[in-house]
């Protein structure tokens, strides 16, 4: 079989899962064998230009030349992997959509706001079409490897579409509302193998939401720890703001 | 020669954190523009901070940059602390520099590899070294992977630390934990050993120029990266929280990334500012390794930033080495996991305030500034980065350098100028998130 070729392009982010490739190790040459990448900015010079099998990439749409970067890599690849809250969710930089886009520019540039233009934050998706998610942040390599696998099969990946709070009861973790800290374990989709509250910290809900919560339970368990709604709204707008956009 | 024109526009620097132009024009052998611009998208970090409570600014800075996810976690919670009044155990204070360390390891290991070395063996990137140099790839990934997994168990992970927490840590390191890391710490001296070989071979290109160079400086005999004072080589030292009229600020139009100086036009910040101004603090190994490569400060040859770096991972292993047998020996306080979300249960008495954090992270010194209300949401924020504060001082070091080599061809020129923004191991993910702007016609 041919390898596919493959760029990893970033936008808006930390680059934090480009780096969770690298995190791989030595076993990064294996998942590097099986593919050809022909184009990464951050750790390569050589440059491509041409079609692609597989694009991935990183990060979300702020501004207007991301758009029209965004629509050339789409039309050059045959598959584009979102990789990445930024790129799949819009991540954090959806809180930017919470402000006037003027008025956060003169508050971080103050006079010179002028030279930084910006745009509501999208996910990869609000703008053009994507073939496969891989949820996080950062990505939790493992279901990274999963969907690499899925494409190279060329067979679809479904993101699990249940609550953290099944991994997290599997992991036999206590829950955190009974250590009376709100968790977004409840409405956020898993995958993640409740990577956080393993370690003892909440869910923030960074792969996204459910498509179908549970509203009334989770009513129900806010309103037995006394919970107010606004808390926890305001908690699923740190990484799901631009789920507002459509 | 006199009457040369050299255009040289490096769009996209490769092999950088984040996205930054090199803009150079010579226009009849004199030099006219020499500019790195930074094309980064802005994010607007310190705007989206404000009306978040001051437990989540530790979560949230963190994604400014996935290279120094530890390093953003750290400055924001000293920052946080300092706003709250709360002062760290001496216990939480050895994990937080174990943590400092191994990001810095980690960091410095993916700079020195992956992204230097190509320019030194002559190759575009280390994809061409899987095959040429596969034993030395192989290191460099078993060193990162090392570095990451101890992270995994101190922290949860390295990018995005989960366990970090203003207050100390949500969870605590078993007495197992301890010997696995302490194990892959031992183990990984092989390599090091190997990497200090390596590097004792590379030849780093020969320029210099005179500049000032910022880090933190104490009074104990602690190599200072996690707490300390600010200080300079041109004699300046001030107490953190004036930090603003130390890194001034201001604005370039080219650039989503503000400029710093202080007693010149220029200075400059990272691993060589560090050896500069506090080599003799260094453990004994690093200072040999020091020796053997020939770095002794102050050294003013901007690409030895690379050896600066080296040195500094010998150090950070053999410390962290140190404290890990400390915390064995002493055995920890599990009593100091704690669990606090957004405070719900006011477990942190909170009040109104105003904190700086002044960490040293593997590009730089770097600031976090939150001021809170009563209630503990932060009503402004401010993020110094240390590739911001570098960026003038590179600009200069170009300016110097360009007329230098103005003999050579552009393909050299451009190779030359390339590795010299590369040695500043410029991190311009992180370089959008300022504030406080000075305008300055340039």
């Amino acid at each position: 079989m041919k390898k596919p070729k493959v760029g990893i392009f970033d936008f808006a982010c930390c680059e934090g899962c480009q780096l969770q490739i690298a995190n791989i190790g030595e076993d990064v040459l294996d998942v590097l064998g099986s593919i050809d990448v022909v184009e990464w900015r951050e750790v390569m010079s050589e440059k491509w230009g041409k079609n692609l099998d597989i694009a991935i990439v990183e990060g979300s749409i702020t501004n207007p030349h991301a758009v029209k970067r965004i629509q050339k890599i789409r039309k050059k690849a045959k598959i584009v992997i979102a990789y990445g809250s930024c790129a799949t969710i819009g991540g954090v930089n959806g809180m930017k959509n919470n402000f006037n886009l003027d008025d956060i520019r003169k508050y971080v540039y103050g006079d010179s706001y002028r030279f930084f233009p910006t745009e509501m934050t999208k996910a990869v998706h609000q703008i053009v079409k994507v073939d496969y998610f891989v949820n996080g942040c950062p990505v939790y390599i493992p279901e990274f490897v999963a969907v690499l696998k899925a494409v190279l099969q060329g067979i679809p990946y479904y993101v699990p579409d249940y609550p953290v709070c099944v991994e997290c009861k599997l992991n036999e973790n206590v829950c955190m509302y009974d250590r009376k800290v709100t968790c977004l374990g409840p409405v956020t989709r898993a995958g993640c193998n409740a990577w956080c509250i393993n370690n003892c910290n909440i869910c923030y809900g960074c792969r996204g939401m459910v498509s179908n919560p549970n509203e009334k339970g989770a009513q129900d368990v806010l309103a037995k720890y006394k919970i107010p709604m606004d808390l926890i709204l305001n908690k699923m707008n740190m990484y799901n703001k631009c789920r507002e956009l459509g | 020669m006199d009457k040369r024109n050299i255009n040289i526009n490096v769009e996209y620097l490769t092999r950088v954190e984040g996205h930054g132009n090199i803009v150079i024009n010579v226009k009849e052998g004199k030099l006219d523009t020499c500019r790195l611009d930074i094309v980064e998208a802005p994010r607007f970090f310190e705007g989206m901070l404000r009306g978040r409570s001051i437990f989540e600014a530790q979560h949230i800075t963190s994604r400014i940059c996935g290279i120094c996810a530890c390093g953003h976690t750290l400055a924001s919670i000293q920052a946080a602390e300092d706003a709250l009044g709360i002062t760290p155990t001496e216990q939480t204070i050895k994990l937080r520099r174990l943590l400092l360390h191994l990001e810095m390891l980690d960091s410095h290991i993916l700079h020195i590899y992956l992204l230097v070395a190509p320019d030194l063996l002559g190759v575009k990137s280390f994809v061409p070294l899987i095959n040429s140099h596969n034993e030395v790839v192989r290191r460099a990934l078993r060193m990162k992977k090392t570095c990451n997994d101890m992270c995994d168990i101190l922290v949860g992970r390295h990018v995005h630390p989960i366990s970090a927490i203003v207050g100390g840590f949500t969870k605590l390191p078993g007495q197992s934990d301890l010997d696995a890391m302490l194990g892959m710490l031992k183990r990984m001296r092989t390599d090091m050993d190997a990497t200090v070989e390596l590097a004792a071979k590379l030849k780093f290109p020969e320029f210099e120029r005179d500049t000032e160079y910022v880090a933190l400086v104490n009074d104990d005999g602690e190599y200072p990266l996690l707490i300390g004072d600010i200080g300079s080589t041109d004699g300046v030292r001030m107490n953190k929280k004036d930090y603003k009229r130390i890194t001034n600020e201001f604005v370039v139009p080219y650039s989503s990334a503000k400029h710093a100086r202080l007693s010149r036009e220029s200075y400059a910040v990272g691993a060589l500012a560090r050896f500069n101004l506090n080599s003799e603090k260094l453990h004994p190994k690093a200072k040999e390794v020091a020796t053997a490569v020939g770095l002794k400060p102050k050294c003013i040859n901007p690409y030895l930033n690379t050896a600066a770096q080296l040195v500094e991972s010998v150090h950070c292993l053999e410390d962290a080495i140190s404290i890990v047998e400390d915390l064995k020996n002493t055995s920890l306080h599990y009593d100091e996991e704690i669990v606090i979300g957004l405070n719900e249960q006011s477990n942190i008495p909170v009040r109104a305030g105003n904190g700086v954090g002044a960490v040293e992270v593997p590009r730089g010194i770097l600031f976090h500034n939150y001021q809170t209300d009563e209630n503990g949401i932060i009503t402004n924020a401010n993020c110094v980065i240390p590739t911001s504060q570098n960026t003038g001082n590179i600009e200069y070091d170009m300016m110097k350098l360009v007329p230098e080599i103005l003999d050579k061809g552009d393909e050299e020129i451009t190779l030359a100028i390339e590795m010299l923004v590369r040695s500043y191991d410029p991190c311009i993910s992180c370089s959008t998130h300022l504030l406080n702007i000075r305008f300055v016609n340039k």
